[in-house]
């Protein structure tokens, strides 16, 4: 069973990302987490995003194209990546998702896919 | 008696049924004999009508009717229900949640969030659990002599995952886990007082309350994880290590050994730091070896393998960690915590940054990633003893 762990970051963990004395704590934890998934061979995929200020959204109405910088909503968090794992249910799912580093100060999301 | 125990049962039912949704009365073991009582004087006005009823159920109605005020405790009823929860035709991983709804009555939200199940499937786990019961025809009582020592163990063993589940959040800080731990310890002291002649009741109750006496010692004051080695024994509990002297000690005069027991005299043995300023790890060493005879788990593998670290050397400790299967450490972090730790010992850094990453990758906990982060850029001449999750999670 597929499910995607969609990890939703608060400003300041966009902030760590780049910060001198704590980016190699974030960085390291995440690459960690990632081995964690592939070593324990239920890693499918996933990327890390840009922080939402780079992102840039589109809409078409009535055909006439609304484009916009920023993210879709604003929110506190936002969407700061994604892994996609193959795990035999949601317990193991979630069990997974609480190690990501994130869980302890932002949210992860957790949705099975839709069947290929 | 069948009819007592027979409205007994209707009443956890019913108990079972209505506390989720109209929440937990203020005392549950009153409210559950009050609903038993009425549920018997209806079967008594029932029995009436039919066939007249027998002598002995029309006293125990009237006992229940003059009984107006009811005592607070009858520990007898929540000693059957803790055997009710934990019988063997229930699936073990529901055991402890439908303990801490019914017994302690915590909403399922909660305890799915203790247990890191949605809420949808803990409650759809809670309500099969209960069709089970009622088709399963479980009874009602605390079982006879011979079923006994086997229906004990159930019992302890879900407490001691409750206990787990709470063990896991240090600072209390948690507030879907917050209070866990105390609840588990109030059944613990429970079960002990109502099974005088259990000793393993005894030696887990010991087991919880040493590992409580440490919790102001577990995290120092920016929140950083201390491993046990390294805790400050000033900052121990020490009523609790007393109390959980005592307890061991009681326990120990059964002249019954079993795996609470020892493991908790593993704690007791690392308790007596705050005496002698000193761990004795041949006694720990010893004490796995017995746990291992009678609960070969990971986790006391793990422990295992720390103690004849320090015992008789970095190696050995390793090749006691290479013998466990492989198939059982993909995800347990406190197996690549000490394999970390003793490969950086030995200078090994390359294996040991590997072991170092999978563990930092399997820590759920802040706290203790940050700790690995910093372990690992560390020189490698730097010692540390392991950071082991110390029992009372279930991995011990």
């Amino acid at each position: 069973m597929k499910y995607t762990i969609l990890i939703y970051e608060n400003e300041a963990d966009f902030a760590t990302r780049s910060d001198e004395k704590r980016k190699d704590a974030y960085w390291g934890a995440y690459r960690a987490y990632t081995q964690a998934l592939t070593q324990a061979g239920v890693m499918i995929g996933g990327a890390g995003l840009q922080p939402p200020g780079r992102a840039t959204t589109i809409r078409l109405r009535d055909g006439k194209r609304q484009v916009q910088d920023g993210p879709f909503a604003e929110a506190k968090e936002q969407l700061g990546g994604y892994y996609v794992i193959d795990v035999p249910d949601l317990d193991r799912a979630l069990d997974w998702a609480a190690r990501c580093p994130a869980a302890s100060t932002g949210t992860i999301e957790v949705r099975p896919n839709l069947p290929n | 008696m069948a009819a007592a125990e027979d409205a007994l049962g209707d009443a956890l039912l019913a108990a079972l049924e209505s506390w989720p949704r109209a929440g937990v009365p203020d005392n549950p073991d009153a409210w559950l004999l009050a609903a038993a009582r009425r549920q018997l004087i209806d079967a008594a006005r029932h029995a009436k009508v039919e066939a007249g009823a027998a002598p002995g159920l029309e006293l125990i109605v009237a006992q229940a009717r003059g009984n107006a005020v009811i005592d607070p405790t009858f520990p007898d009823e929540r000693l059957k229900l803790l055997f009710v929860c934990a019988h063997s035709a229930i699936d073990e991983a529901a055991r402890t949640p439908l303990m801490l709804q019914t017994v302690l009555g915590l909403d399922a939200t909660r305890i799915a969030s203790a247990f890191l199940v949605s809420p949808t499937t803990m409650s759809q786990r809670l309500v099969r659990v209960k069709a089970r019961i009622r088709e399963a025809g479980i009874r009602f009582e605390v079982p006879d002599a011979r079923e006994l020592p086997a229906r004990v163990e159930a019992v302890l063993e879900a407490i001691y995952a409750a206990y787990g589940s709470g063990w896991e959040d240090v600072a209390g800080a948690d507030p879907r886990r917050r209070g866990l731990a105390e609840e588990a310890i109030w059944l613990g002291r429970l079960v002990a007082r109502l099974l005088p002649g259990e000793p393993e009741a005894l030696g887990l109750l010991a087991l919880m309350l040493h590992c409580e006496a440490r919790r102001p010692a577990r995290r120092d004051s920016s929140g950083g994880y201390v491993p046990l080695s390294r805790q400050n024994v000033a900052l121990w509990s020490r009523p609790l290590v007393e109390e959980a002297e005592e307890v061991l000690a009681a326990a120990s005069r059964a002249g019954q050994p079993g795996r609470f027991q020892l493991e908790a005299a593993i704690q007791s043995a690392h308790a007596r730091r705050m005496a002698t300023g000193r761990t004795d790890w041949e006694a720990i060493a010893l004490l796995y070896e017995g746990l291992l005879l009678c609960a070969p788990t990971i986790g006391a593998r793990v422990g295992h393998a720390a103690a004849l670290a320090e015992v008789r050397g970095t190696e050995a400790g390793l090749g006691a960690l290479d013998a466990i299967p492989n198939e059982s450490i993909a995800t347990y972090q406190p197996y690549w915590a000490l394999k970390a730790h003793l490969l950086k010992r030995l200078g090994r850094d390359a294996e040991a940054a590997q072991a170092f990453e999978r563990a930092i990758g399997l820590s759920e906990d802040r706290a203790v990633r940050e700790f690995l982060v910093a372990a690992a850029q560390a020189p490698s001449s730097w010692r540390a003893s392991a950071p082991r999750s110390v029992t009372g999670s279930s991995q011990a």
